[in-house]
Formats: structure tokens, C-alpha cells, sequence
């Protein structure tokens, strides 16, 4: 990724500032959470208040509301609306295929997911939702978490050539992949299908350079992953184009399959497009609004 | 190695040739390398096979390209040299390189030694042996060595100002070797040249190389009639040529400079060209030299020794003692014409001919003694010019056989008076001058008329012997020649009784071209012989450069006389010789020198002066190699698809290229210069930190308002310089707060400081503390004073100017009191000055630092309505302090500007004082 922390962050504060703070969608099994700030509409533990019962039987002398027991002559108990906290869990792929930007006019790969995955988290935080990377600390909630969170994105230093999505924790209620989902798809699969098996819903934002897709090549060409453990060498590149470009259909057509199947939502953004198209497409996806 | 005519400077690197078939067959099977491209979706390429596979080979045109760059790079290396065919040049002996080595090289000396250099190399590649002989060095043998060896001391050998000479002795030296010649010559016929040059060929082969441009020289100059005559010699030729001569001397002002020039041309077959210059006395005296313009060789100039300065003349008459008025002295005329271009002597024959005069001049002398004839006659024929004038006393002489031996011509006693009052007659004018006669061209005024004359007896040889005459065809002016000198009479007073002739700007004239005549063949043999030693002065270099001649030995008169009978060497080098009594300019032109073209026969090679140099190979092999790999670079980068990009790259490098940098700062400069020069302008220093500079721009704000207010000092707004960029000398005052964070001034910025002080200018340095003793500000003082130029100080005494430059103060206050003020101490010597001297007179009494830490800017400091900034002490005690720094700021703008006149001004009431006694 190129820029440090801070850089991160603050790209990350600018995008997040432009959009309402979000509210994940609590949609998810009351079993999956210890707790929740959401309100769940019912009766629980939180801090707001919910309503006033009569008490019953069981319920213990501390939870009885004296102020409100004294206006009549029922003893009343203090329900609390039970809030939940939705955990959303962020794969940033910091992977070598991730590091490459064409020009020096748009931004790396994973740069781009960087920034999208810190507005996104900032927008969730801000929300009060509990946010973590896969494979990282765990989740937590608090704007101050941001700092962390960014740090703990800049450590991740993959140096294999193309990234791993993992289902590492499970606790998450959401899943968010940022990826050009370049690596191995039988991978992807295992580890989306174990999220949806534990009842996580999630979305894939794939994030390709323009050049990926136009691939303007032509002439003798050693073609070189970023990392530098693959290479392809052709006579003449001009040749290739056809072929390459219905290949990458294929993957962006299985790509969204996949997703389909699981119920995710799928994604494709390109470096050279703003990033606040992509933002918003996120902001739907995990509130729900683009299903 | 000699290949059709080519040379190599290293022939074993042609080996690499061979190489050329194995690098075309690696180069073949290498073919240009692919772009690696990073792509991170290579791994959806994986498996995709190109579906037409050529066989990848370098194009063969690509490959000829870099075969032929690296032949062509190859061969440039080898250094191959096409030297020209046939002559001395193309022979196996070894050769013998000669060069006259004289003034008449100088001019092309530098083409002369490359073709000898040259010869030198092609010489050196075939192995032979050679030898340099310059013929104006004392004859030697040949020294054969190799070419290396004698590459240094070729290409370091100089020409000298001289001619070669003693060609025989050369032609002795030779040896018996058998070897071929290049003779670079200067073609001027030399005595002995032939028989060199026979001796050259018994040899071997004799190629023969002149320069380009055939040598000009320049001849003594002569005197003729009160003109400097002027004459330069070329070998004869059909062309004519123009040339310019400069009269070069010392200017008023002790630099050289040209005093006069004068346009010379060479007719048809002409061998010598003459001009004439006429110059004032005054600016004749100081000729120095005289050389053609524009030729670099010892032989185009011609130093000038006392024959164009000021000569002697001996006034002497017989009327010396009678009394009566000035205008009426015989001799009132002549001093007033002669003086001013002339030495005057006087007093009797006798005394007067010791002291060598040029010119003696006889006022109306009739008697002459004996013994004085005897030695007037001997030194007119040494040279003398005798000067007579008619008077009464003249007319009224009888001689006794007729005839005074120094007199012209025969004189009838008694004289006539042709007009005036007490004749019938009228007066008579002069008749033009005749052509031969030395005042031919001088113009006649109307006015000029005589009235009374001496008469000449007719005689065969009077005709002859006039040089002037009257209107009736009697002689006005007669001359006589005896030996080397020559005797003249006026036929009428040197006053203004019998003509007035005295009177006009012609007498002047006359009198010059007769003084200027007499000394126009330099020195004579008697004089160079017994004037001895002869100092040289100045010596002439080959190049025409005048050296400094004082360190060598003194020359004896024989070796002076000799050289100036013949011509220069290397014991008696060309220059100007102090004898005695007189300079002596030994040049290499004599008089009679002409300038003559040696006919080389046909037997030897001439290789003309626009002979191409040999043919160089090495740099367009080279360029050409280059230009192939460039060309190669772009082929390589079209093959490889990256051509576009090149061209970007190179486009990019060359919108990079610095552009010239803008000039906009020498109107800001000249704006600061305009505005510091409007009046008295005071100036503080940046300290960079800006309180402290505010307040000093508002504290010297405010002792200008108190100096305009109170004194006549009207100094303009204060302005804030820059030491480091700032130019400080348009400034009087410097006023410098000490800050300690600002930063120490660059070696040139205390330079210039330095430059300041010396020059008149003061610093006033101040701490704004209070206290001189300790503190960070004191540390930066020290720091900053580190490099300046202070001199020793002491604390201001009590009596120093400055307590009373204007006001009567005694103490020095700014917004802090009682810490010491340091001034320039008194030198040592003024403090013992006597008693009644209260006042020190040093440096014109400005000391240039005073250095205190009252925060005097502080106190003075006045905002834009002139209200005070910062209060000083407290209450009315406070505003009389404020009171005495303005004061003391006053004293010290008035010492500034007024220098010791101050301290002078004290001494005024003793002086009235005394002057009332």
C-alpha cells in the first residue's frame, strides 16, 4: 500500500465525512451476538429505556423502578430496549497483485481498497458498530478504533502474489472483501461458504486497474506478477487480448455466481473511477438497500 | 604502418577487426531482449500460447548497423593520419627540424610550430629520429631524440627578438649524418642563408615551410623638419597594403597609451611605406615607442630613445646686463617660444657647452672670443646647431677678413633700415618659402613685416645658403652646414625692434623646425662609446611585449655600438639603453635595413603556407561510430515497441533544460541605491528578529525627527538593509541591535563590513541589555565582531568628542544608563599630545564602532504619530533621560557626518583668542 498510517486515515476521514452515518442492518441472529447497541424492539439488555411492566414474579427487588412504583400502587419494573451490535468484518486483500497501479495517475489497487475499507469502517463506527479486519484483533466499537484499525491494515503484509480470503473468528455478522480476486476461486468459495454458514452475509468489491482491463499490450512481452513468482512470455501481445479478456469475463461472471448463490453482493470497481461510487455501493450493501 | 596514404597512431588496435565476424554471429543469435512488463492479472494469461511462433533473430540491417559502428570506432581508435604525399615528410631518414626562429615568425608562430609539430607526430610514427634547431639560438649540433622526447621542448620553444644569425657556424655543426629537412623559414634573405640552406641539401631532402603572412617592420623614425617620419618596410610585393602606425606613450596619467596614429601605405612593388607625423612638442616627448598596429613581432616596433624628447638650448646675449624693459630683451621672445618645449640654459659659451646643449642661440652676439670660437666650432661640428640673431651690435661690427667663421654667410657692415619713421622706404613682408627650405609649408601672416635688416654680401653660394627670404629677395635666414651641425642667422633681432616677426605664432614654428633639425641621426659613435655602461631598460620581446630590462647586466659601449652597427643578439638583446647622460633604443630594424624575400631554389620542397594539415581520421570515425550506435538506439527501441516512450524521455530532458535565469534585480538594486542617495539616510542592520528591528527602524525614525528638528541634518526616512545583500556603502551609520537568534554574516557580508568601516563608515552596536558583562546577547556580540575589523577600544573618556560634537553630555543614555560605552581607543602617540589638546584627533576623529548596551533605539523609538513606544524609567527623571539619549544620538550623527572638524572647532576660541594678542 503506498502512504503510512496517518495518510490512510485521513483519506479515509475525507470519504467517510461525505456520506450519513450508517447503521448496520441488524439482521442477524440474536444468537450470533452477545450484545448489541441496536435496538432490537424488544426488551433486553441495553441502555435505553424501553418500557415500564408491572412486576412479576422472579424479577428481583433492585429491578423494580421505585419512582415510578410510587405513583401508584403496582411496583413497576424498568425494562431496557436490548440492543445489539452488529460485527462487521473487513478483508482488505493487501496482496502483491494488490500493489499496482498503471500510471502513476491512479491509485494502487490496494490503496484504493484501503481507503474504501477505512471509510467504510469509520462510517460503521460512527455508527456504533463493532469493526474488525479478518485474521486480525478483534472487533471493536469506538471511533478511537479507527487509528488501530488503519495500523493494524498497514501491518498486513502479504508477500505471496495474490490473496487468501479466510473465514478466520466467524464471529462477524457482515463480511466486506475488498480484493481483485485474482487468486485461486475454489479458495473464495470454501471460505465464503463457511461464512454463510455461520449466517454471515456479506459483499465483494472487486477492484481492478483500468489497465486489467483494456490491456493494451502488444509486441514481445515477459508479463511478470507484481510479487515476481509468475511470468508469461509471448511473442506478440496484440495476440493475447481476445483471449485475456474472455478469460476475465469468465472470472467476473463466476465472481458474481458465487455471490449470488450465497446471497452476497457483488461489486466491480475500477482504480481510475472515484472512489465514492464504490463507498456508496458499500454503504448499500451493508445497510441493505441494494438487494 | 602506412595504409594508402594513412597512418596509425596505434596500428595494433586495428587487430580488433578481427573480431568483427564473431561479434556479428553472437549478435545474430542474441536477439533484442522483450519489455518485461508487471501485470498482476498474469496468472489469467498462464496457459496462453501465442499461436504464430517466428524464429527470433536480429534484423540484418540492425546487425550491419553495429558491425559498422564498431569498425568505424575501431579504426578512429587506431588514430589513422593521411599525411602529405612526398617531401621530407614521407622519408625513412631522420629528420632534422629547423626554424629561423626570429621576430619575422612571431606573427605566425603558433601555425608555424603546429607545422612542426605535426611533422613532428607523422615523424614519431614512423620511428625516426629527429632534432630541432631554432637559428637564433647560439650554434650547436643537432641532438637527434625521439619524438616523444622532443615534443616538449617543441611545443615550448619561443621566437626571439632578433634576426638568426651566423648561419656558417651553423652549416659547421651539422655533422655528418644523412638526414632530410623541414626548414620552417620566415623567407627574408638573410646574409648566409644560401650557403646554409647548400649545406642543408648536401644532406638530404630540404622541404621548406614560410608563414602565411609575409612579416611587416618598422624602421627608426627620423626627424625632418619638425615631423617624425615614419617608415615601414615589407618584403616587395605586387599588392599594395594599408597599415596603421601608433605612437605609443606614457599618458598623463603613467599608463601606456596611444598618442597618435598615423595611416601608412605600401605602393605597387614598394618595399617601404612613409608617413609623416606632426604632433606638439608636448606630446611628442613622451613617445615611447612606436609600432604597426596589429603586428605582434618584435620587428614592428620601434622604441624611441632621447631623439623625439626635449633638447637643450642655450640662450645667451650680449645684452644679458643692461636694464630696460622685458618686452625689450632680446631674448623675451625666444624664452617665451622655446620654453615650453624645450630645456632652457643659460650664462656664458663656455659654461653652456658643458652642459651638451642641442642649440645654442647667439642674441645679437657680435664678439665671440677665441677660445670660445675655437669650442663653439668644435661642437658644431659634432652636431651643434649655432642660433644667431642680427641686433645693432651685429651691424655694427666690422670683421676683420671680412668674415666670422660662425656666421652663414658674409655680412655687410652696417645693416639697412628698409622702413619706420625715419625713412623713405615702406616695411617689407617675407616672401614665401621655397620649397627646399626646412620651413617649406609654414603659412605667412599678412602682419609680418621688417623693417630693418642685416645685408649679406652677394656671393655665389648666398642663394644656396638662404632659407628665407624678404620680398626683395634679401635673406631673412641663412644657414650654413659645418660637419655634423650647422650654423643659422636671422637677419634681424630676436625682439621685436626690426621686425615683427617675434611676434607671430611663425617664429615658434620656425624656431621648432630649426631645434627639432638638429638632432635627427640619434646617438653618435663618441656617445655610445664613451657613455657606457649602457643599462638595458626595457627589452623588446619577440612578440612585441615590452619586458623589464633593469635585472640583466649592463652592456658596455663597443658591444652597443657593434650591435646597433649591426643588428641585435642575444648578448645585447633589442631594448632601450640608460648610459650617462643619455638612452640609447637599439632596435631591430637599423636605418638602412630593408626587408628582402629569399629566392629558394628550385631544389627544395616548398610547402606554401595554405598547406592543408594532415587529414585526421580519428574524429569523424569516431562521430560517425556514434552516430550508428544512436541511430542503433532508436532502431532497438522501434523493434522493441518502445520508441514512443524514447521520444518522450528525450522530449521530457529537453522541456527540462534550465532555461536563462530572469533578470529583475538590478532595478531593486538601483531602486535602494536611488533611495540611499537622496540625502543622509540612516540605516540599521536586519537582525532577523523582528521586534528588535522594528524598534530600531522607530527609534531611528525618531532621532531623525529630533535631528531635523534641532539640528541641520535632515536625514531621510531610515531604511533596513541586508548586510548580506544590501550594499552598504551608500550608508554613513549602521545601526546593529543584537539579537541572539539572528544569524552570523557570511565571510563576504564581513568583507564588506569591513570595507565600511574602513572607509569612513560607523557601526553602533547594541545589546539592548543594559549590561556588557554576560548574557546571551553579549556571547552573539562577541560572535558577530568575530571577523570585523575593530580596532583596540577603550570606554568613552570623558573628553572624547563625542560628549561635545553638538550637545554638552556626559553621559550616554538610551532606555538603560551607567553601562560602559566603548569607543576606539587614542592611539598611544596623541595621548603625550601637550598640554591645551583636550580632544583626540584620530582617524579624522570617527571612531567606527561604538558598542553599548543602553538600547539607545529603544529610547528613541517613536511610532507614526510620533508618540514615544516604550517608556523610559520613571516619571520626569525618565523623560530626561529619554532627553540625553536623543543628545547622545545627535552627537553622534554629528560626529558621524562631520568627521574631526568638531574636534577642530574646539581649538576655535584659543585661536581668536590668540589672534586678538
Amino acid at each position: 500500500m503506498n502512504g503510512t498510517a496517518p495518510d490512510l486515515r485521513t483519506q479515509a476521514l475525507g470519504l467517510g465525512y461525505a456520506l450519513p452515518a450508517l447503521l448496520a442492518q441488524a439482521q442477524q441472529l440474536a444468537a450470533a451476538l452477545a450484545f448489541g447497541a441496536h435496538g432490537r424492539r424488544r426488551a433486553g439488555a441495553g441502555d435505553e429505556f424501553w418500557q415500564y411492566r408491572p412486576a412479576q414474579a422472579g424479577d428481583s427487588a433492585n429491578a423494580i423502578d421505585w419512582r415510578r412504583s410510587a405513583r401508584g400502587d403496582v411496583p413497576f419494573v424498568r425494562e431496557r430496549e436490548w440492543q445489539a451490535l452488529n460485527s462487521v468484518g473487513i478483508w482488505a486483500d493487501g496482496a502483491q497483485s494488490m500493489q499496482f497501479a498503471s500510471d502513476n495517475a491512479v491509485p494502487q489497487k490496494a490503496n484504493r481498497a484501503a481507503v474504501l475499507a477505512l471509510a467504510l469502517a469509520l462510517m460503521l463506527l460512527r455508527g456504533g458498530e463493532r469493526v474488525g479486519l479478518i485474521g486480525g484483533a478483534p472487533a471493536k466499537t469506538g471511533r478511537a478504533h479507527l487509528g488501530p484499525l488503519a495500523a493494524e491494515m498497514m501491518a498486513q503484509n502479504n508477500p505471496s502474489d495474490y490473496g487468501q480470503a479466510e473465514m478466520a473468528g466467524g464471529r462477524a455478522a457482515h463480511l466486506l472483501y475488498f480484493s481483485d480476486f485474482l487468486g485461486p476461486l475454489p479458495a473464495l468459495q470454501t471460505a465464503m461458504m463457511q461464512a454463510a454458514d455461520r449466517g454471515a452475509r456479506g459483499a465483494m468489491l472487486h477492484i481492478l486497474d483500468p489497465i486489467e482491463e483494456s490491456f493494451p499490450f502488444t509486441g514481445r512481452v515477459i508479463f511478470q506478477s507484481v510479487g515476481g513468482s509468475l511470468t508469461h512470455q509471448t511473442q506478440s501481445a496484440a495476440d493475447l487480448r481476445a483471449r485475456y479478456l474472455e478469460r476475465l469475463a469468465q472470472r467476473k461472471d463466476e465472481l458474481t455466481q458465487l455471490s449470488r448463490s450465497l446471497g452476497w453482493d457483488y461489486h466491480l470497481h475500477h482504480t481510475d473511477a472515484p472512489a465514492i461510487g464504490a463507498l456508496i455501493w458499500a454503504h448499500g450493501a451493508i445497510s441493505g438497500a441494494a438487494r | 604502418m602506412n595504409l594508402l596514404g594513412w597512418t596509425f597512431a596505434a596500428p595494433a588496435l586495428l587487430w580488433g577487426l578481427l573480431a568483427l565476424p564473431i561479434l556479428w554471429l553472437i549478435l545474430r543469435a542474441i536477439p533484442p531482449a522483450p519489455i518485461r512488463r508487471r501485470f498482476p492479472a498474469v496468472v489469467l494469461l498462464l496457459g496462453l500460447d501465442d499461436k504464430t511462433r517466428t524464429a527470433d533473430r536480429t534484423p540484418w540491417w540492425l546487425l550491419l548497423l553495429r558491425a559498422l559502428a564498431i569498425a568505424a570506432a575501431i579504426v578512429g581508435f587506431a588514430g589513422p593520419t593521411r599525411a602529405p604525399l612526398g617531401g621530407a615528410a614521407q622519408s625513412d631518414r631522420p629528420l632534422l627540424i629547423v626554424m629561423d626562429g626570429g621576430w619575422a615568425e612571431a606573427q605566425d608562430w603558433p601555425a608555424l610550430r603546429d607545422i612542426a609539430l605535426q611533422d613532428l607526430s607523422n615523424a614519431g610514427r614512423t620511428g625516426r629520429s629527429i632534432a630541432f634547431l631554432r637559428l637564433t639560438d647560439l650554434p650547436q649540433p643537432p641532438l637527434w631524440q625521439s619524438a616523444d622526447t622532443l615534443r616538449a621542448t617543441l611545443a615550448a620553444a619561443q621566437p626571439a627578438p632578433r634576426a638568426p644569425a651566423d648561419f656558417a657556424g651553423w652549416a659547421a655543426l651539422l655533422g655528418d649524418q644523412e638526414f632530410d629537412t623541414l626548414w620552417i623559414s620566415d623567407g627574408l634573405n638573410h646574409a648566409g642563408r644560401g650557403d646554409f640552406l647548400a649545406a642543408l641539401q648536401s644532406k638530404g631532402l630540404v622541404e621548406v615551410a614560410v608563414p602565411a603572412r609575409a612579416p611587416l617592420a618598422l624602421a627608426p623614425a627620423a626627424f625632418e623638419d619638425g615631423q617624425i617620419i615614419l617608415s615601414a618596410l615589407r618584403q616587395p610585393s605586387a599588392a599594395t597594403q594599408d597599415i596603421t602606425i601608433l605612437a605609443i606613450g606614457t599618458a598623463p596619467d603613467g599608463s601606456e597609451a596611444e598618442l597618435a596614429r598615423t595611416p601608412a601605405a605600401f605602393a605597387s612593388a614598394a618595399g617601404r611605406a612613409t608617413a609623416r607625423l606632426s604632433l606638439p612638442p608636448e606630446l611628442r616627448n613622451r613617445i615611447t615607442r612606436l609600432e604597426i598596429e596589429g603586428q605582434r613581432s618584435a620587428g614592428a616596433v620601434s622604441l624611441t630613445d632621447d631623439t623625439l624628447t626635449r633638447r637643450k638650448v642655450a640662450i645667451i646675449s650680449a645684452a644679458a646686463d643692461t636694464e630696460g624693459l622685458q618686452l625689450l630683451s632680446p631674448t623675451h621672445y625666444l624664452t617665451q617660444a622655446l620654453a615650453p618645449s624645450s630645456d632652457l640654459l643659460t650664462g656664458s659659451i663656455a659654461q653652456t657647452l658643458t652642459q651638451g646643449p642641442d642649440t645654442i642661440i647667439l642674441a645679437d652676439v657680435a664678439k665671440i672670443g677665441a677660445d670660445e670660437a675655437t669650442a663653439l666650432t668644435e661642437w658644431i661640428t659634432a652636431g651643434g646647431t649655432l642660433l644667431r640673431f642680427a641686433g645693432p651690435r651685429l651691424a655694427g661690427t666690422e670683421f676683420e677678413d671680412g668674415q666670422d667663421p660662425l656666421l652663414p654667410v658674409r655680412l655687410r657692415a652696417g645693416g639697412r633700415a628698409t622702413g619706420g619713421a625715419m625713412t623713405w622706404g615702406e616695411d617689407k613682408t617675407l616672401a614665401p618659402f621655397a620649397p627646399a627650405s626646412p620651413f617649406a609649408g609654414l603659412t605667412l601672416g599678412p602682419d609680418i613685416t621688417v623693417s630693418a635688416q642685416v645685408l649679406a654680401e652677394p656671393d655665389p653660394n648666398l642663394i644656396e645658403a638662404t632659407l628665407a627670404a624678404l620680398a626683395d629677395g634679401t635673406p631673412l635666414v641663412t644657414r650654413k652646414k659645418m660637419g655634423a651641425g650647422q650654423i643659422v642667422l636671422f637677419h634681424v633681432t630676436a625682439n621685436a625692434e626690426w621686425s615683427t616677426l617675434p611676434l607671430s605664432g611663425l617664429f615658434v614654428q620656425m624656431l621648432e623646425r630649426l631645434a627639432v633639425a638638429s638632432r635627427s641621426d640619434g646617438a653618435t659613435q663618441a656617445e655610445v662609446l664613451g657613455g657606457g655602461p649602457w643599462q638595458p631598460q626595457r627589452l623588446t620581446g619577440a612578440f612585441a611585449e615590452m619586458g623589464d630590462g633593469t635585472a640583466l647586466a649592463g652592456v658596455d659601449g663597443d658591444a652597443l655600438w657593434n650591435a646597433m652597427q649591426t643588428a641585435p643578439s642575444g648578448a645585447v638583446p633589442a631594448g632601450l639603453y640608460l648610459g650617462a647622460t643619455r638612452s640609447v633604443a637599439l632596435n631591430i630594424i637599423g636605418k638602412g635595413d630593408t626587408l628582402a624575400t629569399f629566392d629558394w631554389p628550385s631544389s627544395v620542397v616548398l610547402r606554401g603556407p595554405d598547406q592543408a594539415p594532415p587529414a585526421q581520421g580519428k574524429g569523424p570515425l569516431l562521430a560517425g561510430a556514434l552516430v550508428l550506435l544512436a541511430l542503433d538506439i532508436i532502431a532497438a527501441l522501434a523493434l522493441g515497441g518502445r520508441l514512443a516512450r524514447g521520444v518522450a524521455v528525450i522530449a521530457i530532458a529537453l522541456l527540462l533544460a534550465p532555461a536563462p535565469p530572469a533578470q529583475a534585480q538590478g532595478s531593486a538594486t538601483d531602486f535602494a541605491a536611488l533611495r540611499a542617495t537622496r540625502g543622509v539616510v540612516l540605516a540599521h542592520v536586519i537582525t532577523g528578529d523582528s521586534e528588535a528591528d522594528q524598534i530600531a527602524q522607530a527609534g531611528l525614525r525618531g532621532l531623525g525627527e529630533v535631528l531635523t528638528y534641532r539640528t541641520s541634518i535632515e536625514p531621510e526616512p531610515p531604511v533596513a538593509v541586508n548586510i548580506e545583500t544590501d550594499d552598504l556603502d551608500f550608508y554613513p551609520f549602521l545601526y546593529w541591535p543584537i539579537s541572539a537568534s539572528q544569524p552570523l554574516p557570511s565571510p563576504a557580508a564581513v568583507e564588506k563590513l569591513n570595507r565600511f568601516l574602513r572607509t569612513g563608515g560607523m557601526i553602533m552596536f547594541d545589546t539592548r541589555t543594559g549590561d556588557l558583562t554576560s548574557g546571551p546577547e553579549q556571547d552573539m556580540l562577541q560572535l558577530l565582531t568575530t571577523g570585523l575589523d575593530i580596532p583596540p577600544l577603550e570606554p568613552l573618556p570623558q573628553d572624547h568628542v563625542l560628549t561635545r560634537s553638538f550637545f554638552l553630555t556626559s553621559s550616554f543614555p538610551g532606555r538603560y544608563e551607567g553601562a560602559p560605552v566603548w569607543v576606539e581607543a587614542a592611539p598611544q602617540s596623541t595621548l603625550d599630545a601637550p598640554e591645551g589638546m583636550p580632544f583626540r584627533n584620530l582617524n579624522d576623529g570617527v571612531t567606527p564602532v561604538i558598542i553599548g548596551s543602553n538600547d539607545w533605539a529603544g529610547a528613541w523609538a517613536v511610532d507614526d504619530n510620533m508618540m514615544y513606544l516604550l517608556p523610559v524609567g520613571r516619571g520626569f527623571a525618565g523623560e530626561e533621560q529619554r532627553e540625553y539619549a536623543y543628545r547622545f544620538g545627535v552627537n553622534v550623527m554629528m560626529h558621524v557626518l562631520t568627521g574631526n572638524y568638531k574636534s577642530d572647532q574646539v581649538h576655535v576660541p584659543a585661536l581668536l583668542d590668540r589672534l586678538g594678542q
